[in-house]
């Protein structure tokens, strides 16, 4: 046996940063934080999603497309794949622009996806003879691409927002995507560690869907009892990683059921029946009937995750805190991250630094700061 | 001997501090501390290292004599399987301080995280202590076995519970001190609480007097509220467990 092996210590890391004044902060510090915790990852995954960067499109939807091959999964020319994706969409949408993600390779990155980005609306009379939103209509189309159409990935869908993801160190990533190139008011990082599953650049974080987007360190026990309750609501869990139905079920309660994120949070972190029973009357009841109602959306197993969507962040931790989480105030700006240097980083003197109570989100809201 | 060790990878930080003191450092201040890990792990003898930052998780595993002063807070894993020594840290601290820790003491002025004090173990005159000042969260103590490990909570908010739930769940050694009130809801089914004793409470006066000096807490105002004793109702909790 060799005494020397040395074990690859990891566990991902998460950044996140929101400015909820609308001040848009370079891709650039994100970067810089993510990449302090660097060996929280081992270059199997690096993400990021970024709020507010398309202002000159926002009132389209960004797809980012990616064309790639899929582990377990023959593989065929990508240009065919993109050439029958964009048939589709053509058919399916108003596609107003289309073009080449701007990337720069680089040796750390030498082989990539074919990366493709569209600015879309829904035409008019698409919906005819269905009850579906805007949104809905969008939500089926991701679907349809990511479940029938062999090696295309849609990794971010939301309006002026998008999702820069691959197979590589997160500050590689980053570089490779040029993000010092953009700005956002809000942004997310991984730094991946895959344990359960191979990885591959669709199952890098962030997981999207419309704006929402999910980065998670840790391990959704629950997986398939999550995966089957999503499935009945005609969610296709199609990128092979567990942190794919936080992103479907905070779709499904938050936009679909108009639960407040509040009892979206509390369904996924429930309160434990001991901790139940000791509450007053109302929050008895209230906690009651989400555990019921939403036992198959709870997640199960450690975890520490950011939610970020067009009006806000969310950071949290599973209810008993088997990953870490810190989060810090700096004037109209929070931080959150899973290490307090990663923060300290690039805020050296925050006003607050705290960390969070087990299965207490910290909720951030645009325009107001961190709400209860 | 001081060492700037901003933007410094911990690997190369560690290997610094290393030789200064195979040269004969007795006195190492590290500035600009931000994340590196595995600061003093495993270290001998009795240097003195000051860490002004935010050092990186596993500080101190393993260490086996030194004394590290944090200005900072410290992140997860501080302290874990300790032998020998003193950390203080002027600041809080994250989860999973001294697990397993077999001696040497740990002090934290601020709050401290979930599982703190986990399987501490003692024997004979290796006695670990951690005396945090705050609040503690989830697992404080749990699978205790032997140690001393106190908590003072210090500055906490009203109605703030002092510490988390299952507080010394499976603890079959060593003693807790905990300055207020624990609802029994949130202890472990294996502890008891007492009253300290005169003697108990002469034992643990002389570490706070230390602990107080080391952190800057007013040792006479935290000695104003009651202390209570958590105690292990059984050295083999599961003896019977499968045997039946």
């Amino acid at each position: 046996m060799d005494h020397w092996w040395e074990k690859d210590i990891s566990g991902c890391g998460l950044s996140g940063i929101i400015n909820w004044d609308g001040k848009r902060i370079s891709g650039s510090v994100i970067r810089k934080s993510v990449a302090l915790m660097h060996d929280r990852g081992n270059g199997q995954g690096g993400g990021f999603a970024a709020y507010g960067i398309y202002p000159e499109h926002k009132d389209h939807y960004a797809l980012h497309i990616m064309f790639t091959e899929e582990p377990g999964k023959p593989t065929r020319d990508f240009e065919d794949a993109m050439k029958e994706t964009e048939a589709y969409l053509d058919k399916a949408l108003a596609v107003d622009l289309a073009e080449d993600i701007p990337v720069k390779v680089t040796e750390k990155i030498p082989s990539h996806p074919l990366l493709r980005r569209y600015f879309v609306k829904v035409k008019q009379g698409s919906r005819k003879g269905t009850a579906m939103t805007e949104d809905d209509y969008i939500v089926s189309v991701v679907m349809h691409i990511n479940d029938r159409i062999d090696n295309a990935f849609v990794f971010s869908s939301g309006k002026n927002m998008g999702a820069f993801k691959g197979v590589g160190f997160p500050e590689d990533i980053a570089d490779f995507f040029m993000l010092e190139n953009y700005e956002g008011h809000t942004w997310t990082a991984h730094n991946r560690f895959p344990t359960n599953t191979q990885g591959w650049w669709g199952g890098a974080h962030p997981f999207t869907l419309l704006d929402w987007s999910i980065v998670h360190n840790g391990e959704i026990s629950s997986y398939g009892i999550n995966k089957r309750y999503l499935e009945m609501f005609g969610y296709k869990l199609a990128l092979l990683t567990d942190t794919e139905v936080v992103t479907y079920v905070f779709d499904l309660l938050v936009r679909r059921q108009g639960l407040p994120i509040s009892a979206a949070c509390m369904a996924v972190a429930a309160p434990f029946w001991k901790d139940i029973d000791r509450m007053e009357e109302a929050d008895r009841e209230a906690c009651e009937a989400i555990r019921m109602v939403y036992g198959p959306a709870l997640l199960n197993g450690p975890f520490a995750i950011l939610f970020g969507h067009g009006k806000g962040l969310i950071g949290m931790n599973d209810r008993i805190k088997l990953r870490p989480f810190v989060a810090a105030t700096k004037g109209k700006t929070v931080y959150m991250a899973s290490e307090e240097s990663a923060i300290r980083e690039i805020c050296p003197d925050p006003k607050e630094v705290w960390a969070p109570r087990a299965g207490q989100p910290v909720a951030v809201e645009m325009g107001k700061g961190i709400v209860d | 001997m001081t060492i700037d060790a901003k933007g410094i990878y911990y690997r190369q930080l560690n290997e610094r501090v290393r030789e200064e003191i195979k040269k004969g450092a007795a006195d190492v201040v590290l500035d600009n501390v931000n994340g590196q890990r595995y600061i003093a792990d495993g270290l001998r003898g009795k240097a003195r290292i000051t860490i002004n930052g935010v050092p990186g998780n596993d500080l101190a595993a393993f260490m086996d004599g030194p004394t590290l002063i944090v200005n900072g807070n410290a992140q997860d894993g501080v302290a874990n399987t300790m032998n020998d020594g003193k950390i203080i840290i002027n600041g809080n601290a994250g989860d999973v301080l001294g697990y397993g820790m077999r001696g040497g003491k740990l002090y934290i002025k601020g709050d401290v995280g979930y599982r703190v004090g986990i399987h501490m173990k003692g024997f004979k005159s290796q006695i670990p202590v951690i005396i945090a000042g705050g609040t503690a969260g989830d697992f404080f103590g749990e699978y205790m076995a032997g140690g001393l490990l106190v908590l003072l909570g210090i500055g906490r908010k009203k109605g703030e519970p002092i510490a988390g739930s299952y507080l010394g769940t499976g603890m079959h050694g060593g003693v807790m001190y905990v300055r207020g009130f624990v609802d029994p809801r949130d202890c472990g089914a294996e502890v008891g609480i007492l009253e300290p004793n005169e003697e108990e409470m002469a034992e643990l006066s002389a570490y706070l007097k230390e602990y107080c000096k080391d952190t800057g807490h007013d040792y006479d105002r935290l000695m104003k509220e009651k202390f209570i004793k958590i105690y292990p109702k059984s050295s083999r909790p599961y003896g019977r467990l499968y045997a039946y």
